[in-house]
């Protein structure tokens, strides 16, 4: 028992940095390097995405919300710089046609069973 | 009949689609950002090229002055090109400009303005390159023109052309 708290006690840095560290993954994935188009932010090394990765790590600091850092860039560079389009009344048809598309499939197969 | 209305469906099913394809083809890839426009200027410190003096946000506006803050480096060959223009522009009396150095060298940074000319009027530093994304900005080079109310009133991603010098002459008249 000793044993297991010493080592975990030991390896609680190393536990939060991983999970710090996982959000900084998870928002720069999500955000479209402007300059560098076709990529994100978390796989281009341009000097724009790597000045963001700071920017995000030092929003996780401040103990920002993945919201609120979203809510931060969207601000200054539009919504283009988010991959996932947010649902609103430009993008409701993006979101909703695909549903649409499914349940008008899902009718057809279910009427030619019948 | 049945087969008919299959093919008319389908018909306009990628009549639908070549035409929102087309459409895209005409949209300009440039990406202009209307994000910021109007937006006051942001609170921010930066230290002085030439020396360790702090400025911040209220340091660098002229009462009745329009601002231009441009980043640059001097790593960075736009703004080469566009330097004649700004040089032109420090004649104006109306404007005042500062520059950002931009992820750059103090020595380098020291004489590229020796080889070319310094237009600014006051030199602030981003070596990380933070200060420019709160900004807004892309990289470099980039200008940003705010009205004596501290408000973004123009805003050019890339270097200064023969165009873009003649706007930002319009708007000193």
């Amino acid at each position: 028992m000793k044993k297991i708290l010493i080592l975990l006690i030991i390896m609680y840095p190393t536990i939060s940095f991983s999970t710090e560290n996982n959000k900084i993954n998870k928002i720069t994935k999500n955000l479209r390097c402007l300059i560098c188009q076709g990529q994100s932010i978390y796989d281009s090394q341009s000097e724009f995405a790597n000045s963001l990765k700071k920017i995000v790590e030092d929003k996780i600091n401040e103990n920002m919300t993945e919201k609120q850092i979203y809510k931060f860039l969207t601000d200054k560079y539009g919504e283009w710089i988010l991959y996932e389009p947010k649902f609103n009344k430009n993008t409701y048809f993006l979101w909703l046609f695909p549903l649409a598309i499914f349940i008008f499939g899902g009718i057809l197969i279910f009427k030619k069973k019948t | 009949m049945s087969s008919k209305i299959k093919f008319i469906s389908i018909f306009c099913f990628f009549v639908f689609c070549f035409f929102i394809f087309f459409q895209s083809l005409k949209e300009s890839k440039k990406y202009t950002p209307k994000a910021l426009m109007d937006k006051k200027i942001i609170n921010f410190k930066m230290k002085q090229l030439d020396s360790d003096e702090i400025i911040t946000e209220k340091d660098i506006f002229e009462i009745n002055k329009i601002t231009l803050l441009n980043i640059w480096s001097s790593w960075c060959l736009p703004c080469r090109e566009e330097h004649k223009y700004l040089t032109e522009l420090k004649m104006n009396t109306r404007l005042n400009m500062v520059g950002i150095n931009y992820k750059d060298k103090k020595k380098n940074a020291q004489n590229f303005l020796s080889e070319f000319g310094n237009p600014y009027s006051l030199i602030l530093v981003d070596d990380d390159g933070k200060n420019s994304i709160n900004f807004g900005a892309y990289g470099v080079p980039e200008t940003f023109i705010y009205n004596s109310k501290k408000k973004l009133i123009k805003k050019i991603v890339g270097p200064i052309d023969l165009k873009t010098f003649n706007e930002i002459k319009n708007i000193l008249k």
